[in-house]
């Protein structure tokens, strides 16, 4: 069948990685929606890196790296959580200092043992290419969990991004359904990390779902959007890296990048000004809000 | 009573029940009393203006009301029961709109969202939501934007959206914060109409707003300046002697026609400031 598909046919390997590359985009197109509409970003991206002592110690302990990623993710949303309620500091700083603290956390874990030299180049980048039939399994039914959860929390978590207020004057309590966000989005990354790593889970949760707020003007499509260019970006990206022999969750996650700029150069030709415009008339109005 | 042809079988012990009931009210967060020892009713088929500067005490005290805070003392009953406990029965509108500008999400989503409240989680939006959320856009007039997205609009016609879903809501108790900010003339009118109809249809109403000449047209003002300036009918309340109480400075009081009419000078950061307000209808 030629160069495009038969890698995956003549290698087991090959087809597991892509199966796990699409079961990844599928659970991070979902959770990177709400990531992306909630502004949630820089949470994201501490919760991918906060997992990294969990799986270390988990690894020492001779325990399955995806429980002690559960438990990082854990202690990283509860510390968020204590040091936004217990002080008037923003959330970006508490969550940059528990960042901060979990990675170097799990770098002196990791400096402790000396068996962790090939692991740590596993956790960070990850291993898609030798992902078992178990992790395939485990992978999948996390993507159904976060498709169920999201879809029956759907309305509140739609409310939530609209404005947090109005989800609560609407009988749905924003901090628990935030809460129940967050744990969503630590699902995602935990089970994902075994394939993207723990560094480039990030961009699969941001990149496609960014892409897709860029096209689409309903909430659903632009889920749908992020499904399929994660999808299209771990055929590319697995491709990429069997041809040219690169790393292969670092090649899938520079693919989807590539899109979101490819398209954001492409819907910024098309509507130059509108979209800046309209902003800067929100914040003026905004502005003049406040100062009445 | 139309309040009976609507109000579901098994809520009409709540249906004489005060919108809003506060007695000795103190309002703001634990140690930082903002406003203490509010006491007002707000029956159905009313209207209350919450007046005053920013700072006030009036977004604290609408917070307050649709149950974001809760009361620091005193108590407080919407329909009987605390704050927030009936999401059905009340609609609010923001001052600002957090996440409305990036959202990638129609006008039409946006105001399907007022009937989430009946809905729940997984409920179906039968052909009366349909009816509602149509009839809310166009009281609102934005019917023929359902299909536009929401951050390709005007702030203007973004605040009509944000009415139209508090419409579509078809609350008992409607609470809106600066309502008539960024509406052009045309938006104005309709917002005035519609809700002068949910007025009538037996809704409460509570708004704050900087309009002097709209908190007339209110069955009662309230005035506010971290303390109850005065509470009562527009015509004993917007008098010049408290309105200079409540703003700091009144310069003049023309009283043009029938309408009240009123200068008010704040002071603001950079000096005083001059606001002039007069009647919608003028």
């Amino acid at each position: 069948m030629g160069p495009l598909i038969d890698p995956f046919l003549d290698n087991g390997f090959m087809l597991r990685a892509l199966l796990a590359g699409l079961l990844v985009s599928v659970a991070c197109a979902v959770a990177g929606t709400f990531v992306v509409l909630r502004g949630l970003a820089c949470l994201g991206d501490a919760l991918a890196h906060g997992v990294l002592p969990g799986i270390a110690a988990a690894i020492l302990l001779g325990l399955p790296g995806i429980l002690g990623a559960a438990v990082g993710a854990v202690v990283m949303i509860g510390g968020v959580a204590l040091v936004t309620r217990r002080t008037r500091l923003s959330s970006d700083t508490a969550i940059g200092l528990l960042f901060v603290a979990m990675l170097a956390l799990g770098v002196v874990i990791v400096s402790a043992s000396d068996a962790f030299k090939g692991d740590l180049v596993a956790i960070l980048f990850g291993e898609i290419l030798g992902t078992t039939p178990e992790q395939l399994l485990l992978m999948a039914v996390a993507a159904v969990a976060v498709i169920v959860v999201a879809a029956i929390a759907a309305r509140p978590f739609l409310l939530l991004s609209f404005d947090p207020e109005q989800a609560d004057v609407s009988g749905f309590p924003s901090r628990r359904y935030h809460a129940l966000m967050l744990l969503l989005v630590a699902l995602t990354i935990v089970v994902a990390f075994e394939a993207v790593g723990t560094l480039l889970v990030f961009g699969m949760l941001l990149a496609p779902a960014a892409t897709g707020a860029l096209v689409a003007h309903r909430i659903g499509l632009m889920m749908a959007v992020a499904v399929a260019i994660g999808a299209l970006s771990t055929y590319v990206g697995l491709l990429v890296s069997y041809w040219f022999d690169l790393a292969a969750s670092a090649s899938i996650v520079l693919v989807a990048v590539a899109i979101f700029f490819v398209v954001l150069s492409v819907t910024s030709l098309r509507e130059p000004r509108p979209t800046r415009a309209a902003e800067h008339e929100t914040v003026g109005a905004e502005a003049a809000g406040r100062h009445r | 009573m139309r309040l009976d042809e609507r109000s579901p079988a098994g809520s009409g012990s709540a249906r004489d029940e005060a919108a809003v009931a506060a007695s000795r009210l103190d309002i703001g967060h634990p140690g930082d009393v903002v406003v203490s020892g509010i006491d007002l009713v707000v029956p159905p088929r009313s209207s209350l203006a919450l007046v005053g500067t920013n700072g006030s005490g009036k977004s604290t005290l609408i917070r307050t009301v649709i149950g974001l805070i809760p009361p620091v003392g005193g108590s407080i009953e919407v329909f009987g029961a605390p704050p927030g406990r009936r999401p059905t029965r009340v609609a609010y509108v923001a001052q600002s709109h957090a996440g409305a500008h990036v959202l990638p999400i129609r006008v039409l989503d946006v105001v399907r969202m007022a009937r989430f409240a009946h809905l729940g989680l997984l409920g179906r939006m039968s052909s009366t939501d349909h009816d509602l959320v149509r009839w809310a856009m166009e009281a609102m007039g934005v019917a023929d934007l359902g299909r536009a997205a929401l951050r390709s609009l005007s702030g203007g016609q973004r605040q009509r959206v944000h009415l139209a879903q508090a419409l579509a809501r078809r609350a008992d108790l409607i609470v809106l914060d600066e309502p008539t900010a960024g509406l052009d003339a045309g938006g104005r009118e309709r917002y005035l109409e519609a809700f002068a109809g949910e007025l009538h249809r037996g809704a409460a109403i509570v708004t704050a707003t900087h309009d002097i000449g709209e908190a007339a047209e209110y069955d009662q003002v309230l005035l506010l300046a971290r303390r109850v300036v005065a509470l009562g009918g527009g015509d004993a309340v917007l008098t010049p002697d408290r309105l200079l109480e409540t703003f700091g400075v009144v310069i003049h009081d023309t009283h043009e026609e029938h309408a009240g009419r009123f200068t008010v000078a704040e002071r603001g950061r950079g000096g005083p400031q001059t606001i002039e307000t007069r009647r919608p209808d003028g």
